[in-house]
């Protein structure tokens, strides 16, 4: 029985490398050279009038604004991407396992996609996995890629930062399964398996030498979590030898922790399960100036997903026109260069800088007074600015 | 120094293995505290290949300490980029991730079980409003990943229905954008572990951060939370902060206020000066001058 689990495993992995494989016959030479190592595996469909389709989902809280201001700029700055919208919503009852196919239906044709995120109440409703995670496992999107960068003009208590977080994203703590084993009694189940480890550890070194990175750290509790965790470090460790060029060593997530806000300069690239990653990403996000600034993206064998790095609906922003476009528009913006508009994407990039750098337009979330509105305005004249110098 | 009305009882609590192969603490050891109820603690170190489980999750279990608490304070002379930090975490120490209950299902795939129980969220929610209570703090911050670990963390229902109590998943970033908006945290064991860290990291480190765990029968061990630091052992170059300031703890935990009090304020006093200090304060003082010197301002006091 476990001899057959390992051949299915094993044709599984042949299978994957051969999809690899033939995707990467179809691209063209100029996309080698892009920045994403995912790439090679998702191109986004050129469609014959020039746009690309991308998929929207706008979700909740905040989401929809900022949503808007990236359409916005979008247009300003005369970018050939159509939006496909799907408005999926748990708190708002539009979430449905319909839906959730119509969504998957339109990543099948257009393998990239922007996303709010999509609230996970609290209250416990029957089921355990919620629509954001449901998503994240049918397109299985592995690997969540957050880079924390300082912004130049924008000073934080750690300036000139420039880390990566890669996090394992369809394992680990959030496998859903929890179950009251006796009254009083709940059980919350941890899965950490070869496969996985293995595979979020290979897209970190891949990333770390594609991007030109020195070193590669896994974050673990393994000297608690003897086998869970030992068994991801041991994939790391194992990988580390793959990749001779690139450094690799392992903190203790809290230990990693205290480091990342006393002296975050120590590290280059982290990997690491589910959980931790979660915590690591938003306390990242909280050296360089918030959820607001930090864009993220998740990739699969097929598909990319850009989102904010910090994932936060920032429910009671919504309507008040306060929240922060930045981290969206960065995030726009890593999805243009993943389609290969790298013109569009430093335009967009480089205008959002100029805002940030200028410090007169700045949302509360930075210590100013501006609103959303305005800070898209802003970013918008510059745009042009920028378009007359570049013509 | 200031004549605190302490006697001590040395005791060792190196792990020793009965005849049935259990690994308990020494005997003499275990009575002490049971007499004796608190106690005060320095670094341990579980050899790798020792063949027992750590020393401090020995002790863990066999005075049932299911609360460890840890105040962060900024200290005025040791500077980190963080100020203004007043905080304590509460963290329950007896269950959750560190169950230690592992399964391999098939090679390849593992299985960590994290156990949450009512009785022991609850009471860990009590402790928490308790000491809130006693130390006039005005509100406490269940931490939780509840939206997405459902079932767990009921106390935080406890918490709303009894008193007024902040609900916060994601607390990493908050924490390191504003931590004086924070008072007393009370959280799941793996949560606790890393935040009491990350708030240690906020104020210096864990060389000045002092540490209690709370027992089931009034037992209590005060603690030093850092290494062993094999490497300065012996050289009177250890910085004794964290140690002093968990003896400090102890003392207001037994009602010595103003004794504890002395020795917190001398002990601040010589950090804030900057003239003595220990190495990893910025200085070049010994231990035993670092030492004098707190104990100079505590005559002085007096």
């Amino acid at each position: 029985m476990a001899a057959l689990r390992v051949l299915r495993s094993a044709v599984k992995n042949v299978s994957f490398a051969r999809n690899v494989i033939s995707s990467r016959t179809l691209v063209t030479g100029s996309f080698l050279n892009s920045s994403s190592p995912a790439q090679f595996c998702s191109t986004a469909v050129q469609r014959p009038d020039g746009d690309f389709k991308v998929t929207m989902i706008p979700g909740d809280g905040v989401g929809p604004e900022l949503m808007h201001v990236v359409k916005e700029v979008f247009k300003a700055a005369e970018v050939p991407v159509q939006f496909d919208e799907h408005h999926v919503s748990e708190v708002q009852n539009m979430a449905s396992d319909e839906k959730l196919d119509e969504v998957l239906d339109s990543m099948k044709l257009n393998k990239v996609a922007i996303k709010g995120k999509i609230y996970t109440p609290m209250e416990y409703k029957g089921e355990l996995s919620s629509y954001e995670m449901k998503l994240r496992k049918k397109l299985d999107l592995f690997a969540n890629v957050v880079h924390v960068n300082s912004l130049p003009g924008y000073s934080t208590r750690h300036n000139n930062l420039d880390l990566v977080i890669i996090r394992e994203q369809t394992e680990g703590e959030y496998s859903s399964l929890e179950y009251e084993s006796a009254q009083g009694v709940i059980e919350c189940l941890k899965i950490i398996t070869r496969e996985k480890s293995r595979r979020i550890a290979k897209f970190a070194f891949d990333y770390a030498t594609k991007k030109g990175r020195s070193k590669v750290t896994a974050v673990h509790k393994a000297n608690i979590m003897k086998l869970g965790d030992g068994l991801f470090l041991q994939c790391c460790k194992e990988m580390a030898e793959l990749y001779p060029n690139i450094k690799y060593d392992s903190v203790i997530i809290d230990n990693c922790c205290m480091q990342l806000v006393s002296n975050p300069y120590q590290y280059d690239v982290l990997v690491m399960p589910n959980l931790y990653g979660n915590i690591i990403d938003n306390l990242a996000a909280g050296l360089v100036g918030g959820a607001g600034v930090v864009p993220g993206e998740s990739f699969s064998a097929e598909y990319a997903v850009f989102e904010t790095g910090a994932r936060h609906p920032f429910s009671q922003a919504m309507g008040r026109n306060i929240a922060n476009p930045t981290a969206m528009l960065l995030s726009s913006a890593n999805m243009l260069r993943h389609l290969n508009l790298e013109f569009h994407s430093n335009l967009i990039s480089e205008a959002v800088r100029k805002v940030i750098k200028l410090g007169k337009i700045r949302t509360p979330d930075m210590g100013g007074y501006s609103t959303s509105a305005e800070f898209t305005a802003a970013v918008i004249a510059n745009l042009q600015i920028l378009k007359t110098i570049a013509r | 120094m200031i004549k605190v009305p302490i006697r001590w009882e040395e005791r060792t609590v190196t792990a020793i293995q009965t005849s049935s192969g259990q690994w308990i603490i020494p005997p003499e050891a275990t009575e002490s505290m049971n007499a004796n109820k608190i106690g005060l603690k320095g670094p341990l170190k579980t050899p790798i290949a020792a063949g027992h489980p750590s020393m401090n999750l020995l002790l863990r279990k066999t005075f049932d300490l299911y609360a460890n608490v840890r105040p962060c304070v900024s200290i005025e002379g040791f500077k980190t980029p963080y100020s203004g930090v007043d905080l304590v975490t509460i963290r329950e120490n007896t269950e959750g991730e560190y169950s230690g209950i592992e399964h391999v299902i098939v090679d390849g795939v593992v299985q960590s079980i994290k156990l949450i129980t009512e009785d022991a969220s609850r009471r860990i929610a009590e402790f928490a409003f308790e000491y809130a209570r006693n130390n006039q703090r005005s509100t406490v911050t269940a931490v939780h990943k509840a939206n997405i670990m459902c079932h767990i963390w009921k106390c935080s229902q406890l918490c709303v229905e009894q008193h007024d109590v902040d609900e916060k998943a994601q607390e990493a970033i908050p924490m390191v954008q504003d931590p004086s908006q924070f008072d007393v945290l009370v959280m799941p064991n793996l949560y606790g572990d890393i935040l009491s860290d990350l708030c240690a990291g906020l104020i210096g480190g864990l060389g000045v951060t002092p540490s209690g765990n709370i027992g089931e029968n009034g037992v209590a061990i005060f603690e030093s939370v850092h290494g062993t630091a094999p490497d300065i052992a012996g050289l009177d170059l250890a910085n004794p902060t964290a140690l002093l300031l968990s003896a400090v703890m102890m003392l207001r935990h037994i009602e010595l206020y103003g004794h504890a009090k002395k020795i917190e304020a001398a002990c601040f006093e010589t950090i804030k000066d900057g003239k003595v200090l220990t190495k990893d304060l910025g200085g070049n003082s010994k231990c035993s001058e670092f030492t004098s010197e707190i104990c100079r301002r505590v005559r002085d006091h007096d």
